[in-house]
């Protein structure tokens, strides 16, 4: 082996490396200021002491109340949603090698969600039942999904294909269970169609907030296996990875975020499916994509949910923003794939 | 020669390839990863019977993999060439019978220390989109890796190693997307002898390569072989490039062993018709010495002289 291929491989790599980790850096502010600024700002503008101040469970006449139970849950639920939806949703586009294949597209959101709406308006379920529901019924719709489109072996395109039926299948599900309860008012039904953060709790941020300090780690340490899996099922045998097991811990853990963060909010349209593609494109090739679709994930949902509330005339929910941000990525991996002549 | 069925018997293949006698630690194989046991393995198989869903493939069969040569297998389409080499690699589990490394059942080793020892380049390899070529064969280090273990200059070394190697190191921070047919082939290759694994299983390396092309990756894992010892299974369509470049020619036919042996003793004339189902005239190659296959179709065969 010559020295100059060793010291260029070896730069080569540096390099690469200081620039994802210039790249988290850089999120993780984006992701901090942004959390700051929507404690902040709002109808009333409060500094930043009073905030901290509220923050560390001092009492400060009127930025408790605004602060403290209704800017910092909203904040903390976005935050810990996107996260959610970013590690759910690159987790599947990467162990499916497929861009639509998230699972607010192939139909994993669709069945929290309807199982969710269903759990609180039909069964007049608590927190807790809610998410339970909503995760074994994700998990149900994940195999069923699985199934279908087995024929030997998963072909990510028809997972695809079927994934987006049962979507729609489950959307109206969803309708007609908001339809039958007489409660066809335009919160429920933006929170169970489009997802929104409207009157968020601290009731609904700490289920989720628990399954990502359960399910997150699980997923971490399932990083470089994940990566191994994007050079194809039998490379990434090859070298070592054991294919059955990472799928299964995966889709537990992936559809495991994916149910709880529902459950809160409602499917926030397109984070899962846009957080994966940002992040890749901003640490480019090579590495994870967890942490950086993570930072993608709940920078989109914080920034969506404030510009939904501020940047218009009217309070638009989170969802209605990253879906108006969403549909025009699917248009274009769409447009893309047909020109690239593959089906999909 | 049909159905011989002691493959072991072939071992002193004469020629050009004394691999034993080139050391197995030098060059690109740390002294740690090879440790002189290059070129010492033992793969067998022993009544292997696999298949797919509803079909069986391959039926109890027997084989015998040389250590420390080059072996290829050859084969009618559909007879079972990729099937026995994904379940030598434990990608398909067998229905009944045994794939034995140094006599342990490879199926039932930990995914990773196998991956230590055997690799296997399959026939249609997917590179993650946009990835560049130092990182895909970085990824060939991924069975000498830990869940938390950063990454150590053991790896840059072989990363550089296998790049060199394989003529690749000026592509190192290309885009795989971008590059030839054969220059990813070689890319691929590099991922594999990244891997430093003392046994290589290659599923058709030179299928979809212009005959130059063919021929730089055959002399480079030649060269694999004649370094470090390395043993080489390689499923092969061209007879001919397998008659020359393999030390052990394994013919299959219909999920069963036809033939294996000395390149020699095993492309016959019979054989050829018993594999393939077609009429040839086999020679001896003037370039190496080894059998050339000639086939005989239904157009453009000469009247023979004095006929």
């Amino acid at each position: 082996m010559s020295t100059t291929t060793l010291e260029a491989v070896t730069r080569g790599r540096v390099r690469r490396g200081r620039r994802r980790r210039a790249v988290l850096t850089v999120l993780t502010v984006a992701v901090a200021a942004v959390f700051a600024v929507s404690l902040m700002f709002g109808q009333t503008y409060y500094p930043p002491d009073d905030v901290l101040r509220v923050i560390l469970g001092e009492t400060v006449p009127g930025a408790s109340f605004t602060v403290g139970d209704l800017r910092l849950p909203r904040a903390v639920l976005a935050l810990v949603t996107g996260v959610c939806f970013g590690l759910g949703g690159v987790t599947f586009q990467t162990m499916l090698r497929n861009p639509l294949a998230s699972p607010d597209i192939i139909g994993i959101s669709s069945a929290a969600s309807a199982a969710a709406a269903f759990a609180i308006i039909v069964l007049s379920l608590d927190e807790t039942g809610v998410s339970v529901f909503a995760i074994v019924a994700a998990l149900g719709i994940a195999m069923v999904i699985y199934l279908l489109s087995f024929k030997d072996g998963v072909a990510g395109t028809r997972l695809v294909l079927i994934g987006i039926g049962i979507a729609a299948m489950l959307n109206s599900a969803t309708s007609y269970v908001l339809n039958q309860a007489g409660q066809w008012d335009l919160q429920a039904a933006t929170r169970w169609l489009n997802g929104s953060l409207n009157g968020s709790t601290w009731d609904e941020t700490v289920p989720v907030l628990l399954a990502l300090v359960v399910f997150g780690p699980v997923l971490l340490a399932r990083a470089r296996d994940l990566t191994m899996l994007q050079l194809g099922d039998d490379t990434a045998a090859a070298l070592g990875t054991r294919l059955e097991r990472t799928r299964l811990v995966s889709i537990v853990a992936a559809v495991g975020l994916i149910a709880f963060a529902t459950s809160a909010t409602g499917p926030i349209a397109f984070v899962a499916f846009l957080a994966g593609p940002i992040a890749a494109r901003l640490v480019g090739p090579g590495g994870s994509l967890l942490v950086p679709s993570a930072l993608a994930g709940s920078l989109l949902v914080l920034v969506a949910d404030f510009l939904g509330q501020f940047a218009f005339g009217t309070r638009f929910p989170v969802g209605v923003v990253t879906g108006a941000l969403g549909a025009p990525y699917l248009i274009f991996l769409l447009v893309r794939t047909n020109r690239a002549g593959g089906s999909l | 020669m049909t159905s011989n069925h002691t493959p072991a018997a072939s071992g002193a293949t004469a020629g050009a390839h004394t691999p034993a006698a080139s050391g197995a630690t030098a060059g690109t194989h740390t002294p740690a990863a090879s440790g002189g046991t290059a070129g010492t393995h033992t793969l067998s198989v022993e009544k292997l019977t696999v298949g797919y869903a509803d079909r069986t493939v391959i039926e109890s069969l027997d084989l015998l993999v040389p250590p420390g040569r080059i072996t290829a297998i050859v084969g009618a389409n559909a007879c079972g060439k990729s099937t026995l080499l994904r379940s030598m690699s434990r990608l398909l589990t067998p229905r009944a019978g045994h794939v034995l490394l140094d006599g342990r059942e490879v199926h039932r080793m930990p995914a990773k220390e196998l991956a230590r020892t055997l690799g296997l380049l399959p026939q249609s390899p997917i590179a993650p989109e946009g990835i560049t070529v130092a990182d895909l064969v970085g990824r060939g280090r991924n069975p000498h890796q830990r869940l938390l273990s950063r990454w150590s200059a053991a790896d840059d070394r072989a990363v550089a190693a296998a790049l060199d190697a394989t003529h690749t190191a000026d592509l190192a921070e290309r885009s795989v997307d971008e590059l030839s047919g054969g220059q990813r082939q070689r890319v691929w290759i590099a991922m594999a002898l990244a891997q430093q694994t003392d046994v290589l299983l290659l599923d058709e390396p030179t299928t979809f390569l212009d005959v130059s092309h063919q021929v730089e990756v055959l002399d480079l894992l030649t060269d694999l072989n004649a370094n470090h010892g390395t043993t080489i299974v390689m499923v092969l369509h061209d007879l001919n490039m397998a008659a020359r470049y393999a030390d052990h020619l394994i013919a299959l036919a219909d999920g069963g062993l036809h033939a294996a042996g000395d390149p020699a003793a095993v492309l016959t004339e019979d054989c050829v018709r018993a594999v393939f189902g077609l009429d040839s005239q086999v020679i001896t190659d003037p370039v190496s010495g080894r059998p050339l296959m000639l086939p005989i179709g239904r157009h453009h065969v000469r009247t023979p002289a004095g006929a």
